[in-house]
């Protein structure tokens, strides 16, 4: 079997006496996409930040298979190493794409930053593949130089996922990438982000509370409460034959997911 | 029979614990046994709430299996449905073993003719050749052409559900779970459908089905097993 | 006797000392901007306050003063500033750009060749050149820590993105000897090239944001651009109307209220000891006749 890209080992984050996440444990294959479902408050979001090194854990490691065939704990990555990481094998889908886009920089430039961060000094390449990318996420070129500003929710989003793979990354985290959209800009959005993944082989973590979401983009599911793991599994398996008590309860309150 | 059977289940058991129902235990069936073999199509058989659905979802890998072994071929291995890990589940899901359910669930506002066609990309077929397999399964199963580029929301409860065969076909899976595939077909695409299954068996592919329609089920079936027997209900 | 109202250029010893210590690590560090404790001076902000408190830090009584504003000599800003440290300091100043050794500018650098005796001080009013996308500052700062320059060039992108050509014309970012990128503030991007293995001494000052910096002698000082967009200096279609100077940074100036104007050096020193030497430019051409 090959090297899991991403591995999470007992991993724990505390907030003074409160639990952020306690002892999660699993791992990710290159092109394997995992859901963290929860509610509000579970700790989906703690280990997102703790998996994508923006929080460091109070115990635990996690492992990343790097592009030169490596693998290494992320506590042990210099500062350097891990930014250099973060905007090129990885990326990182806000809900709110204020946190994700630079929104008084043009479409063109917000897709270009990675490449210019990497040392692409040619304008004109920068250009096209920003237009590449553009066009690959169904905004329309002619956006190119228009601002984040100008742009829908919708098109915010879609901007923010080409400005993150424009570099090519294995491992995607999604922090409720559909949250906040109307029901008709979803659809469009998980069409699109389900065959970029399927298209490009990413790895993704995927936190949502969205059941429905989960079900159509994940191969596996990981149901936490209370900053801890209650259930994991085939996506389809802990949806229509949940264990837990309280993942039956989660699937059961949803109107048909 | 000297040859091997695709796929193999024996013993299998399954129950379901209701805890928001002060953890009421609900026995589904239990010693299920029965193997398919290439080309052949066998139909599950009983009275409504025997269980044949909940085979199915455990032998794809949606019910958790309690108890038993379900046994497949799958890239030249056998492997154990009922304790593979997900990765393994989705590896034989894009390979080996297709499923064709009783609704469409899809991602709204998809065409038709994507639909399908993604469900051949994923088995591993290039995204042209993907494209000519889903128009001309969707011609099969007479789906006007009109439709193909919209998305099937709209479409009619018969419709949809030929999109939803199309699109289990489209993978080529050497083993096709079926779950009442014809049930809102009227005898027309029925026919469509039979035609379907007899071509894909004549090719090999082995079927385990769900049909309530009896003239389906004479004229797809094999072999017919009968669920009630394994039916745990009433034991319970 | 009677103690002298001020010590020596205003500042008392122990900033003087503060601030010594901030250039010396700002010269150790070339481009890198150091933090100082800028002090109240009695102008306001916007004034000069922080390359006025790094010349009163590196004054001595031997040293001869010329203070720039724009180019000229003879501007309030540059006045007032000769003025606060002829009374306080009693140090010598000049308007030549050769008889001075610590030169305080704001916006140029003399069109002269500074030599390795001379210290130019800039007036600094923003010392962050990737202030402009990214208001934090502590993430401006692990980004200089790191050399995470990228963002810069996405300013260029943008220029380019917007008007077919880098339309920066000051404030134009530069890479300080291969480390650390550096806002040369107001000064136009014309004067780039001259900071670049310059013999003088070059510090910054930058009073309300309170940094300091500097670029050693004979550093290497490369303008950031695109291989297919590369930097170019500003280049001026006509010569100077005064001395005929040719490549000299030039002023539009009005000369009446009907819209006739002439384009003159900005470097006032340089333009009128070029006129002493027997230069015109076609504006005195015909003046003479």
């Amino acid at each position: 079997m090959s090297t899991p890209l991403l591995q999470a080992e007992d991993l724990s984050r505390f907030y003074g006496g409160r639990i952020g996440c306690r002892d999660v444990s699993f791992s990710l294959d290159v092109g394997e996409v995992l859901a963290i479902v929860g509610e509000s408050g579970s700790g989906k979001t703690t280990l997102l930040n703790l998996l994508s090194g923006r929080l460091a854990p109070d115990a635990g490691h996690v492992r990343y298979a790097m592009r030169d065939g490596t693998t290494r704990d992320l506590l042990t990555l210099t500062e350097a190493e891990r930014r250099h990481l973060a905007r090129t094998d990885w990326g990182f889908v806000h809900q709110d794409a204020r946190e994700g886009l630079r929104m008084n920089v043009s479409a063109g430039g917000n897709i270009g930053e990675r490449l210019m961060g990497i040392g692409d000094r040619h304008y004109g390449n920068i250009r096209e593949a920003a237009r590449g990318w553009l066009s690959r996420v169904e905004i329309d070129e002619g956006r190119l130089d228009d601002k984040p500003t100008a742009f829908s929710g919708g098109m915010r989003q879609r901007l923010q996922i080409a400005r993150n793979l424009v570099t090519a990354p294995r491992l995607v985290f999604m922090d409720e990438p559909t949250g906040g959209l109307d029901v008709s800009v979803q659809a469009r959005l998980l069409d699109l982000i389900r065959s970029l993944v399927a298209d490009l082989g990413l790895a993704v973590v995927l936190v949502t509370h969205d059941l429905a979401v989960a079900r159509l983009l994940s191969h596996r599911i990981m149901v936490m409460k209370a900053g801890e793991v209650i259930e994991t599994g085939l996506t389809d398996r802990v949806l229509d034959d949940p264990q837990a008590p309280y993942t039956q309860l989660l699937v059961s309150s949803v109107l048909a997911a | 029979m000297t040859k091997l059977p695709v796929l193999s289940v024996s013993d299998l058991g399954k129950s379901f614990t209701l805890h928001l129902h002060k953890g009421a235990r609900l026995p589904v069936v239990a010693h299920v046994a029965f193997d398919v073999h290439t080309g052949e199509c066998v139909v599950l058989g009983g009275p409504s709430g025997a269980g044949k659905s909940s085979i199915l979802k455990m032998i794809y890998g949606n019910y958790l299996v309690n108890a038993g072994a379900i046994r497949v071929r799958h890239r030249g291995e056998e492997i154990d449905l009922a304790t593979a890990s997900p990765r393994q589940v989705i590896d034989v899901r894009r390979f080996t073993m297709g499923y064709v359910s009783q609704f469409l669930r899809v991602i709204p506002r998809v065409p038709a003719i994507e639909i399908v066609a993604a469900a051949a990309r994923e088995a591993g077929t290039s995204a042209d050749e993907a494209r000519a397999r889903a128009a001309m399964l969707l011609a099969t199963l007479n789906l006007p052409e009109r439709l193909w580029d919209l998305p099937p929301a709209t479409f009619s409860g018969g419709e949809q559900q030929r999109v939803n065969i199309a699109r289990g076909f489209a993978g080529h899976h050497p083993i096709m779970i079926l779950d009442e595939p014809t049930a809102s077909l009227d005898a027309r695409n029925r026919e469509a459908v039979i035609g379907l299954i007899d071509a894909r068996k004549a090719a090999g592919t082995a079927f385990l089905g769900i049909f309530h329609d009896e003239d389906v089920r004479e004229r797809v079936a094999d072999r017919i097993v009968d669920v009630a027997s394994f039916s745990a209900r009433e034991a319970a | 006797m009677t103690a002298p109202a001020y010590n020596f250029a205003y500042l008392d010893e122990q900033t003087k000392r503060m601030i010594r210590r901030a250039i010396l690590k700002a010269i150790a560090v070339p481009g890198y901007q150091v933090p100082f404790a800028s002090r109240e001076m009695p102008m306001p902000y916007g004034w000069g306050t922080g390359g006025v408190q790094v010349t009163a830090s590196i004054l001595g009584q031997k040293d001869v003063l010329k203070v720039i504003d724009q180019g000229a000599d003879d501007t309030t800003n540059a006045v007032s500033i000769r003025q606060f440290f002829e009374k306080t300091a009693g140090v010598e100043t000049t308007t030549e750009t050769l008889a001075a050794t610590v030169i305080q500018t704001r916006h140029r650098i003399p069109e002269t060749t500074l030599q390795g005796h001379q210290v130019l001080v800039y007036q600094v009013p923003i010392p962050e050149p990737l202030r402009f996308l990214e208001p934090r500052e502590t993430e401006t700062r692990k980004m200089h820590a790191l050399a995470e320059y990228g963002l810069m060039h996405v300013k260029l992108y943008e220029d380019i993105a917007r008007h077919g050509h880098i339309a920066t014309t000051y404030a134009y970012p530069v890479l300080v000897a291969g480390r650390y990128v550096m806002d040369p503030s107001p000064t136009p991007k014309f004067d780039n090239p001259k900071m670049d293995d310059c013999a003088a001494l070059q510090l910054f000052g930058a009073g309300r944001e309170k940094r300091i910096y500097a670029i050693p002698p004979h550093t290497k000082v490369v303008s950031l651009d695109f291989e297919d967009h590369p930097f170019e200096v500003t280049r001026f279609d006509r010569p100077c109307a005064l001395c005929g100077a040719q490549g000299s940074y030039l002023d539009e100036v009005v000369m009446d209220d009907r819209g006739a104007r002439m384009f003159v050096c900005s470097d006032t020193d340089f333009c009128e000891s070029r006129q002493e030497n027997g230069h015109r430019g076609p504006l005195n051409q015909e003046a003479a006749e």
